[in-house]
């Protein structure tokens, strides 16, 4: 068993960096003292209050270690997005925000087991925190990793993932010559990923996470092997 | 408690009929799909749904038997955890009235641990199941449920959050307390009560 702290009490965190990868991507670092230690794969509820007391929060997937300093949430900025749209445009360096966690017991990982991750889009945002740590602790052999994105620069964390990267799938532009060529994820590009004893984490969109985990299903993995986690709306 | 954030505006406030609960939004016609699993394929010819534990008749129905009961619809709003609403929407089924009358829950019972062909559960108080509150579903808008949303048969439970409403129901076993299921068990509320706001443990 993972040792797993959930947190559901608000606190005040402070903004102290912000990077946005491109225009729809943006990485919030936050000061929050005495937080819980996280463990990869957790999220965080961030709630804006305005000035009439009406509020609005949303779940970000953790990108960072747990043994960073900084929280580092990834924030997809979504064009009719009420929260993201504020975090991605407005909030700045020396901000407050509400926030609770780390939440999640569940589409977790500690670095001590085989892993294979499979993210779509920002579904590779809690990878980042597992991969980050499993390279701190030394065990990065024990993750696996398959991404999709529909250009090299939409990908989050597109140097740090493509750096441990088994299979980096773009699906909407050219990929550079000798490199894998354009397209979805297929069974071909997960069959070699496969490994005994290891949990599968598929993270994307819903759209996303039903195809790969049934590729998954496909090479014979077993349902109570794989851990879904779906977002963003769908039909 | 913090004050306002700086510059949140927040999207223009339309709920005149107070409609919405705290801190949920109108997902509009969408229906966002959030499911922990990898989604099965169920046969309906092989799903059987099964009332069991504190019960004075334990009953299982097949998909036909199930069927032949006298059906009822839900018309209202569904709320889900992660903040989205699905207002005015429909679904189809067997009202839990019909199945309690038949498996007859003894006086002991208080809770109800429900069970899906997955392995997932989530935990009710038996008061939340009775009297025209929660069905056994198998069509949304008069369309047969989709896998992803559930398909071929969910519970549904529109009071109470959405992860409460479990997708592929198989099993509900009647208990003299109160069990935690899978969300519950990881830091949910086990009760989840959209209205008083109830998401988390200590909420």
């Amino acid at each position: 068993m993972i040792e797993v702290a959930t947190n559901t009490t608000w606190g005040t965190a402070i903004v102290r960096e912000m990077v946005h990868q491109n225009p729809m991507l943006a990485m919030l670092r936050l000061e929050l003292p005495g937080r819980p230690r996280h463990v990869p794969g957790q999220h965080y509820i961030v709630r804006l209050t305005a000035e009439d007391g009406y509020t609005a929060s949303r779940s970000y997937s953790i990108a960072s270690s747990p043994d960073d300093e900084l929280l580092e949430l990834a924030i997809e900025r979504l064009e009719d997005g009420e929260v993201s749209t504020y975090l991605a445009d407005i909030a700045m360096p020396g901000d407050e925000l509400e926030v609770r966690g780390p939440i999640g017991g569940y589409f977790i990982w500690d670095a001590t087991t085989p892993a294979v991750c499979i993210g779509g889009g920002t579904g590779v945002v809690p990878f980042v925190s597992m991969l980050r740590y499993a390279r701190e602790q030394g065990q990065l052999e024990l993750l696996r990793l398959a991404v999709s994105a529909r250009t090299f620069a939409d990908l989050p964390y597109a140097d740090e993932v493509s750096a441990v990267a088994a299979v980096v799938a773009i699906t909407r532009e050219a990929t550079a010559a000798g490199t894998r060529p354009t397209g979805r994820l297929t069974a071909t590009d997960l069959e070699p990923l496969l490994t005994p004893g290891a949990t599968y984490f598929v993270c994307g969109s819903a759209i996303f996470a039903e195809a790969a985990t049934q590729l998954l299903l496909g090479l014979g993995v077993g349902p109570a092997e794989i851990k879904v986690e779906r977002f963003g709306p769908s039909g | 408690m913090v004050g306002p954030t700086r510059g949140f505006l927040g999207r223009h406030r339309s709920e005149p009929d107070g409609r919405l609960p705290p801190g949920q939004y109108d997902v509009g016609s969408g229906w966002p799909v959030l499911t922990a699993e990898a989604t099965p394929r169920l046969v309906p010819e092989r799903w059987t749904m099964t009332l069991d534990g504190l019960v004075a008749k334990p009953t299982t129905w097949t998909w036909a038997e199930m069927h032949a009961l006298p059906q009822s619809r839900y018309e209202g709003d569904i709320h889900c955890v992660t903040t989205w609403s699905k207002l005015a929407t429909s679904f189809t089924g067997v009202s839990l009235d019909v199945l309690l009358d038949l498996a007859q829950p003894l006086a002991t019972a208080t809770h109800v641990l429900a069970t899906s062909t997955t392995g997932y559960t989530t935990n009710v108080p038996l008061e939340d199941l009775q009297y025209g509150k929660a069905w056994v579903a198998w069509e949304h808008e008069d369309k047969p449920l989709t896998p992803e949303h559930g398909g071929p048969v969910r519970l549904l439970v529109p009071a109470l959050y959405f992860w409460k409403s479990a997708k592929w129901v198989t099993r509900l076993t009647f208990l003299d307390h109160d069990q935690l299921g899978f969300w519950e068990q990881n830091g949910y509320h086990s009760h989840g009560d959209p209205w008083k706001e109830e998401r988390y443990s200590g909420d």
